[in-house]
Order: C-alpha cells, then sequence, then structure tokens
C-alpha cells in the first residue's frame, strides 16, 4: 500500500521541480488529508485518484476532456482529472466526490439528486454532483438556461437532464 | 502515455532557456490540448515545462483604453472581468461560448491561441496528414470534410482553426506579446497565425521556446458594441461550424467603422476584410450587408461535405451585423 496519511502542513506550490520520467513520492491534499503516492510525471489526476488512492468515484468516460465524468475540484474550482497531470497537483487542494459528505451525511446536493432520481446508471452522477455544486457556489444556476448551458460539460447517456436540473433547483433555491 | 519528465519553473526567463534548450521539451499550461494531443500520440515531448507559476495571470488596463490579458489568464476568468466584458464584449462572449466550464477554469489565454486543430485525421495519429507528418498528403480533402474549413485552404490542409476568442481578437487587432531565445516581440495576431499553404506544420511564426506571456487589446471605442454569434450543431459545448464577431458603427445611415470576422470557416481566425471594405462608407442595411457577405465568402472554395457553410457564413454575417447595428441586441 502506497498511500499514506499524514498532517496537512499547508505547504504551498515550489517551482524550481524536476521530476520523472520514473515514479517518485508526491504529496497530494485530497479532501483534507495528505497523501503520499508514487508517481510518474506521466499519470493523470484521474488516474492517481483512482489507481493509486482507491478513490474510484470520480469516472473514466472519455479519458479526452469531453464527458466530464472525471470532474473534479482543484483548488475550489471544477476542472477535467483525465487532462491534468496529477503532479501540477502539488501543493493545491483536490476535492473528489468521495469529500462531499460530512460526518456520515450527505451533501444537499447528493440528497437531491437522489430525490430527484436524477440518475440512471450513475456513471456520470460523481462528476455531475461535483460541477453542480461548484455552479451555484460560481453564480451560473440563476436560471434553466443558465443551468443547461454551465451543466453542459457534464454528458448524461441516460439523459436524465430535466431531474439533474430538478435537483439544482431544489439546492439553488434552499441555499438563497 | 509516453514517458514523460517534468520541470517547475518559477519565471519567466527560466521557461525560455529551459524550453529553447531542448527540442524534446513543450510548455505546460491549462494542459487541455497538450495533455489531450500527448495522450493520443499527436504531441510526443519528453519533457513537459509547468509554466503555471509564471505571474501571468493579470487583466491590466493600458494607457489610452486598451487592455492587457496576462497569457495564463484563464478563460473563464477573463470572461468575467468587467473590464473585459465592458470594452469587447465580443471577446467575453466568445470564451463563455467556448468549451465548457471545467475547461474554461482550465485553459489559458495564450494556450487557446497555440491550440491546436480538431481534423480527425490530425488527431487520429495514424492518417495522412500534412500537418502532422508533413509530405504525406491530406486525408480531409477527399474525406469527411464537413466540419473543415472553406476559406484559406490548400491543397495540404483545410483544417479549421478551432478557436472563438481568437476571432474576436482578430476582429480588433489585438497584440500577441511574447519573449523567446532571442528577447521580446510583439506580433499582430493576424500575422500570429499563418496559412496553410504546403506547409501547414507551421501555424504560427515563435520559434522553439518562445512563450506567449500576454495578448495586448488596443483601445477600439466601436468594441464596446460588438458581439459575437456562434452557430453549431448543438446549442453548447461544440466547436463552432460558423462564427461571427462583429462590431459596427453608424454615421448618417453610412458605415463608418466596422470590424468583422469568423470562425468555423478559415484554417485561420478570418478576418473579414472584404467585407468590411465592402461596407465601410456604404448604407447600414441588410441588403449592403448580404452584398457585403456574397463578396466574403465568394473566394470559399468547398469540398463534398461542407458547402453548406456559404449560406450559412453568409446569413451569419447578415444577421451579426444587423445585430450590432441595433447596439449588440438580441
Amino acid at each position: 500500500m502506497e498511500v499514506e496519511t499524514v498532517v496537512d502542513t499547508g505547504e504551498s506550490q515550489t517551482a524550481g521541480v524536476n521530476r520523472g520520467p520514473s515514479s517518485a513520492p508526491l504529496r497530494l491534499v485530497v479532501n483534507g488529508a495528505t497523501r503520499v503516492v508514487d508517481l510518474e510525471p506521466r499519470t493523470s489526476l484521474l488516474d492517481a485518484l483512482r489507481e493509486h488512492m482507491q478513490l474510484t468515484g470520480s469516472k473514466k468516460g472519455c479519458d479526452q476532456g469531453t464527458c466530464g465524468a472525471c470532474t473534479v475540484w482543484v483548488d475550489g474550482r471544477r476542472v477535467l482529472s483525465c487532462l491534468t497531470l496529477a503532479v501540477t497537483c502539488e501543493g493545491r487542494e483536490v476535492t473528489t466526490i468521495e469529500g462531499l459528505a460530512t460526518d456520515g451525511e450527505l451533501h444537499p446536493m447528493q440528497r437531491a439528486f437522489i430525490e430527484h432520481d436524477a440518475f440512471q446508471c450513475g456513471f456520470c452522477t460523481p462528476g455531475q454532483i461535483m460541477s453542480a455544486v461548484a455552479l451555484i457556489e460560481e453564480g451560473n444556476a440563476t436560471t434553466d438556461a443558465d443551468i443547461a448551458e454551465f451543466m453542459s460539460g457534464n454528458i448524461c447517456r441516460c439523459a436524465a437532464y430535466p431531474n439533474i436540473r430538478a435537483a439544482i433547483r431544489e439546492v439553488r433555491d434552499a441555499s438563497a | 502515455m509516453r514517458p514523460l519528465s517534468y520541470a517547475r519553473v518559477a519565471d519567466v526567463d527560466a521557461a525560455v532557456a529551459l524550453v529553447s534548450a531542448d527540442p524534446a521539451s513543450e510548455f505546460l499550461a491549462g494542459g487541455t490540448t497538450e495533455i489531450d494531443l500527448v495522450r493520443l500520440g499527436v504531441h510526443r515531448p519528453d519533457r513537459l515545462v509547468d509554466i503555471n507559476a509564471l505571474a501571468l495571470a493579470e487583466v491590466e488596463e493600458l494607457d489610452g483604453g486598451g487592455l492587457r490579458i496576462g497569457a495564463l489568464a484563464r478563460m473563464s476568468d477573463v470572461a468575467r472581468t468587467p473590464i473585459v466584458a465592458e470594452r469587447y464584449p465580443a471577446v467575453s462572449q466568445a470564451l463563455l461560448l467556448g468549451a465548457s466550464e471545467q475547461l474554461r477554469n482550465m485553459a489559458t489565454m495564450g494556450g487557446n491561441l497555440r491550440q491546436r486543430v480538431r481534423c480527425a485525421y490530425f488527431r487520429d495519429g495514424i492518417s495522412p496528414c500534412d500537418k502532422r507528418e508533413p509530405g504525406t498528403g491530406c486525408s480531409a480533402i477527399e474525406g469527411l470534410n464537413r466540419g473543415h474549413a472553406i476559406l484559406g485552404t490548400s491543397a495540404s490542409c483545410i483544417a479549421t482553426h478551432p478557436s472563438d476568442v481568437a476571432v474576436a481578437l482578430v476582429a480588433f487587432d489585438a497584440v500577441v506579446r511574447t519573449v523567446g531565445p532571442d528577447g521580446e516581440r510583439e506580433i499582430p495576431i493576424d500575422d500570429f497565425y499563418l496559412l496553410p499553404g504546403d506547409t501547414p506544420h507551421l501555424e504560427h511564426p515563435l520559434v522553439h521556446g518562445e512563450l506567449i506571456v500576454a495578448i495586448d487589446l488596443p483601445p477600439l471605442p466601436v468594441a464596446a458594441r460588438s458581439l459575437y454569434l456562434k452557430f453549431r450543431d448543438r446549442q453548447s459545448y461544440e466547436f463552432a461550424l460558423v462564427s461571427v464577431a462583429a462590431a459596427l458603427e453608424v454615421q448618417d445611415s453610412l458605415v463608418s467603422e466596422v470590424r468583422l470576422a469568423l470562425g468555423g470557416v478559415g484554417t485561420k481566425p478570418w478576418r473579414a476584410r472584404r467585407a468590411e471594405q465592402q461596407l465601410l462608407g456604404g448604407l447600414a442595411e441588410p441588403d449592403g450587408f448580404a452584398s457585403a457577405a456574397a463578396v466574403e465568402l465568394a473566394a470559399a472554395e468547398v469540398r463534398r461535405h461542407n458547402a453548406f457553410k456559404v449560406p450559412l457564413a453568409e446569413r451569419a454575417i447578415i444577421r451579426g451585423l444587423t445585430r450590432a447595428l441595433n447596439g449588440g441586441a438580441q
């Protein structure tokens, strides 16, 4: 097991780094915990999460930045972990779907997705939820048209879009 | 993906020194093009030099009313910067109509200018492609070319330039500022993009290791009433079939100033200079717009699947100019 959890030292990113091509220990802060994993520079953040940290919530759909299933937050902004190299996240805070619930309580958006039946197969759902929470914080959930536009980077092959919008509306209105 | 080394640098000089000294090194900014193409095997660097720590992410006001946009400013941040949306609304609109919010949060302005084409034959890594592998030919000319260019094409390449924001920047005569191994340069954006000719692998005049550090927008009052329209196969998160950046000033019913550029139809972001010339001094009315559109598209060279782009582009120009005439109102 190459994962260890240590106290977050809060260190920021430093320049003058040279690594690779072979693997070396990399310190990443994921969902508030610092983890040190052996990674090659070519490893994507998505593969680091799924294959090296056993955080399989973030999904690999296309692996080329078109489906949104791998959406996570880096320093609070939603990004695509498939097009992000893990090594570039050193010193940054990564949040995944596994980091949304607190003390065993689902995040309101997770509850709203369940209540509104906002998924069928569920494969895109972690990415949808990471986008949806960020969407409200960005102020991009004001109208249905805004929700549709600013959620367009998360594809749902089951076409649960109306119910996804309903879940987002509910959380938006409850947090207003 | 091939194995990669990685370096992270703290300043522009170190970045330029590292990459220019090593033909197998490439810059890494937002990564939305670079990581994609490295994974596809289309880009084959041995080392990526991470420039995200460089202090190039600001949008500054320039004397006289222009703006300097740092090369590492992210698309989403630039789109929402009030002075960008007020002075150059077409820039802001073009940014928000491109990609998705996740990609816009990652992608940088400098990287946007240097993004590669979306031609499937370029991206697949195996088809004959003069851009990817000079001398092998162009698979798109006789292939599936519905999305391909109708202006600025050659026998070597008909790939469309995919950027939205570059179309607005070309309309406004932006200037690309770079730092390279031989020092600083300012390149007018229309010169920054090269037509494919018989050297489609050369897309811009930058030397290896030359880094875009900023994009300057000159003071341009007419741009404050500009707009960007985009037409595509689905309403969001799709590249343009045709797009238009337009700005218009009218005095005594006559066009006194006009800026017009097209996306989705050219091998580079297409400044519609023929149409601009036709419009200047003429009546600002739909017939004049239609005749200017026809003049610009007269040079179009269509292929089997993309002839529809000619009437689509003409109608897009008419609509763009009409809306610009009405102050950008929808």
